[in-house]
Parts: C-alpha cells; structure tokens; sequence
C-alpha cells in the first residue's frame, strides 16, 4: 500500500525492521522542511506572525494525538523526545513519589530495556520491589498477572505488543483489573499504537508511552499520555524556561499547568509538526486497514516459511506484525547479513530484551517486523533467499 | 591468498573450532569479551606458565568472523611468551587497520585482511583478540 510516497523504496530495499524505525513518507519529510524553510520560529514566545503559526501548529498536533489515542483531553498530551524519555518521567517524576519502599512493581521478562532499567534504578534508589509476571509460552496470560498480585502491588507496567516476539498483551483485561484493585496501569505502547487502534480510555491505561518514530514520524518526538489527576501530580524531571510562570531570588517560583509544565525548554517543534502530517496519513489509511494488511502479510510469511525445513520460527501464534527466526545452525548476525546482501533489511539481536532469554532459551534471532508498505512480493524475494541460504557462507565470510 | 581459500579457512574455524569448551581449572584465567555493538560475546581461557601462554580455550556465542578469528587466534598464539603475542597482537591490529604489517607473523590470521575492511565486521574480527589484550597487561 501507499509505496508511491516513500522515496526511499526506491533504492531497492526490502525493509522490514520497523519495530526498529519506519520509514518516512514524503508528507511528514515536507511538513518539517516547509518548518525550516518556511516559518522558523520558537514555540509559546514571540508575538509574530510565524511564531504564532508555529504554536498552532505545535498545539494542533497535540489534539491530533488526543484524537488518535482517544484521550479526553489535550492536558494529557505531554511531548517528549520517545518512549524511553516517556517511561523514565512516569518511573522519576511520578513513581519516585507515589511509590515507598516495598511497594511492589509488576513488569515481565519480554520487556524492552526502557521498561526495566528505569524500574531497577528506582528499586535501587527507594527500595521498592521488581518483579516479573511468569510467562507462558512467552506470553502474558490474565490468571499469572492475577496470581502475581499481592497486598503491596502498586504498579503494572508492561508492553501492549513486545518488540521481541510482537505477543499482544490483554491490555484491557489487565487494565480493568487494575482499576478494581488500585494499582497503577503503565502501558509501553511503542509496539501497538504504530500498528492498531488503541484507546486509552476503553483500555483503563493511566500511563501511555510511545514514539513517533515508529509510526512514520520524526526521530525524537515520544508521547506520554498520562490521565490528567495523575499528570498533574508527575513532578517535572527537567525544570528551565518554557515552563514557569515566574521564579524569585527568594527562591520561590511558580510553575504553568498542563501540559506546558511538563515541556521545559525549546521542544523539538520540527519533529511535533511533522509528527502531526504522520498521524494524519495514518488516520487517513485507517489503524484498522493497517492491522488487517498486517496481519495477512504475517500469515502469508508464516505459510511460506514452513516451506523451508532449515528455518525455525519462533512465534508462530501471536498477535503482533513480528515473526522471530533463525536458519539452523546459524548465528542469528550471519543470516541478517547474509539478507544484507540481497538489500534485505533485518535486525538480529535480543531486541533490547536482554533478560528475555532466560525464558526463552535461544538468546538471538532475526526478526522481520511488517509494516503497511510491504508487500507479498518482497516476501516473496525474502523466502527466495532464504531457500539459497545454503551457500550462506560464501556470502558472508 | 584467494578468496576462496581464506573462505575454507573462516569457515573450517567456525565449524570445527579449535579448544572450544572452557575447562574448570583454576589455574586458567578468564576474560569476558562483549561486542558493544552486536551480540556477540565469547569467554576465553589462558593458562600461563612460566611466562609462556600454555593453553588456551573458549566459548561463546557469536557470529562466523568472531568464533573461526577466535579459534585461529587461539592456535596462533599457543606456546608464544608475552613479547611474541605482544608482535602478533601489534601486526593483526595493522592488518585490520589497512596499515603496513608483517605477513609472516600472522600465518593463517592473515584470511582476515579483507573483513577489515568493513568497519562493522573489523569488530568480529577482534573480538577475541580483546581478551589478549587484558592478558598482556596481566602478564
Ligand atoms: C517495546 C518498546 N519499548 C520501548 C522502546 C524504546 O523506544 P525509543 O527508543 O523510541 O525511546 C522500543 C523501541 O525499540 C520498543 O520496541
């Protein structure tokens, strides 16, 4: 679908590692030319033309994110520079406060490192307690979350979709779990918010991080959602100009509301406003055609893979647009660049889920992540290659 | 050397390495090397004695140019004394560097040459090598 807008196809690559990064279609790369070339200026200062041009722009993005993921209001938008800056605020602006020591936190073992070290450093620095939700069959399942629960559970904070093995959580049945016990709901929608529709609201998430440049926008532009009694308690992490109403030499001072108060210093306003030509472009394809294409290209990959006895594949029956594996008897590096050299874009690794292989026994894999630009025919290509892997050495070594 | 017989040579390494298995013996010292950038990582063991590295295993799990590098550094520098493994270290980093170094001293770590080439792979290629490093200092 829509290959026509993405200049960079054109060289020829097959890319599929867009849980990684997506590619940037023409529309979001004009609208942050069109910034700098156009009407350069700083955001919440000036008193002319393009300056204020500047702030509507800014600030009709963050309605545009309200819409998306059906916040209630745009207070609850707050920008950040990614979901790893989004989940470090909730951990050191909010949990550091709210949480005492032995409290405990809920995460899993397939969480992406942003969700855990944060929560580790805090574990450290106040003393309260991490722990991890047994998987099975590498995924969450409802019964282990509520078995995992005790009287000192305070917060749950795991991935909607993981960027390991892309398993989709029960995110509204732990959400609503969550509501009736008290505890705190994070979500890391970095995984699910680029793929299908999500609604905070529906889904009972208190805390939502995610980036837009895992959803056709900008590199550093993230978003906390947070709901707007919660953020109005979450403690700036970075304080400076932007922010404040006043400050003496007194030593007192005097901070803004929502959400300015929590966006201290010049805001990567570029990367907002393309931002928003994404979440447009988005809205206009419809989350739900995305996941549906999604979902019949991953089929269609699984089909053709078990064509091919040397490939075992790692996640067969999950909900996301990720599919894990490895040639057998090869190192999951050498299969990705051996794809590299037919321009096959892969990533091999642990995905940042460096305490995953605990559970899962193989410590690496290739994955290939789909997004709504790829196609039948490129699978086609990928399955080709694999089929020749054989020869794999010649290529690599 | 031609491509096709440095190729045999990696891959002879990768798929039959040599001394790999880490034993438990006290007596052997251990350095831990970690690709920053990649995955990889090996565990590798010198046993020295009289100033002369006697044995030497490894493990780990890593990528075909880091493990066949691994096993042919390993057969390169047994029974070598700190100052022959100190030359053979200076000139397989030369080599890796694009910089004038001495064939002869390398043997079969010569195979490499070409991969130094690629930035990416330069760091497979000297892996290994990183923990002979620390054993230098340690000598
Ligand atoms: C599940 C998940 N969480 C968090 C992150 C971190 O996102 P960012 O690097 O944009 O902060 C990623 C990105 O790889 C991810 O996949």
């Amino acid at each position: 679908m829509h290959r026509d807008d993405f200049e960079i196809l054109k060289s020829g690559i097959i890319y599929l590692d867009n849980s990684a990064t997506t590619l940037k279609p023409k529309c979001v790369v004009d609208r942050v030319v069109d910034y700098y070339t156009k009407y350069t200026a700083n955001a919440h200062r000036g008193d002319y033309d393009n300056s204020l041009k500047v702030d509507m722009m800014y600030e009709e993005v963050r309605d545009k994110v309200r819409d998306f993921i059906h916040a209630k209001s745009s207070k609850e938008i707050i920008f950040t520079s990614g979901t790893t800056d989004s989940l470090n605020r909730v951990v050191f602006g909010f949990m550091k406060y709210y949480l005492k020591k032995g409290d405990e936190v809920l995460l899993t073992k397939a969480e992406h490192a942003s969700n855990i070290l944060p929560w580790l450093e805090l574990e450290k620095e106040i003393g309260i307690v991490v722990k991890y939700i047994p998987l099975e069959n590498h995924q969450v399942v409802l019964r282990n979350v509520q078995e995992s629960i005790t009287e000192r559970t305070k917060v749950i904070s795991i991935a909607h979709i993981t960027n390991v093995l892309g398993d989709e959580r029960p995110v509204r049945d732990i959400g609503k779990l969550c509501q009736e016990k008290g505890i705190y709901f994070v979500v890391d929608g970095a995984q699910s918010v680029p793929h299908r529709a999500v609604d905070v609201e529906q889904l009972g998430i208190d805390f939502l991080a995610f980036s837009a440049h895992k959803m056709l926008g900008p590199t550093g532009v993230g978003i906390l959602y947070g709901k707007e009694e919660l953020l109005e308690k979450l403690h700036p992490t970075i304080v400076g100009g932007g922010m404040n109403t006043s400050f003496h030499s007194d030593g007192s001072w005097e901070y803004k509301s929502l959400p300015s108060r929590l966006e201290a210093g010049t805001p990567n306003i570029a990367g907002v406003i393309g931002f928003g030509a994404a979440l447009d472009y988005l809205t206009e394809i419809g989350m739900e055609n995305i996941h549906q294409y999604e979902q019949s290209l991953k089929q269609y990959f699984l089909a053709q893979l078990e064509t091919i006895d040397h490939v075992t594949v790692y996640n067969k029956d999950v909900g996301g647009s990720i599919v894990a594996f490895n040639i057998d008897d090869v190192f999951s590096q050498d299969t990705a660049i051996y794809l590299n050299h037919y321009h096959i874009c892969v990533r091999a690794g642990n995905h940042c889920a460096k305490i995953l292989k605990e559970d899962l026994q193989v410590k690496n894999t290739c994955r290939v992540s789909f997004y709504f630009y790829n196609t039948k025919e490129e699978i086609d290509e990928v399955i080709r290659v694999l089929k020749r892997s054989k020869d794999i050495f010649r290529i690599v070594l | 050397m031609d491509p096709n017989s440095r190729r045999d040579i990696m891959l002879e390494n990768y798929q039959h390495p040599f001394h790999r298995g880490l034993v438990e013996d006290e007596d052997y010292l251990l350095f831990n090397t970690n690709n920053e950038s990649c995955i990889d990582h090996l565990d590798i063991q010198y046993q020295i004695e009289d100033g002369t590295i006697k044995d030497i295993r490894f493990d780990g799990e890593a990528c075909a140019v880091s493990m066949s590098a691994a096993s042919l550094m390993i057969k390169a520098l047994i029974g070598k004394n700190k100052d022959e493994a100190k030359v053979i270290l200076e000139n397989y980093k030369k080599m890796l560097a694009g910089e004038d170094y001495d064939a002869t001293i390398l043997g079969e770590l010569v195979v490499y040459e070409d991969i130094g080439k690629q930035p990416s792979r330069r760091r497979c290629a000297i892996l290994a090598f990183e923990s002979l490093e620390k054993l230098l200092e340690k000598m």
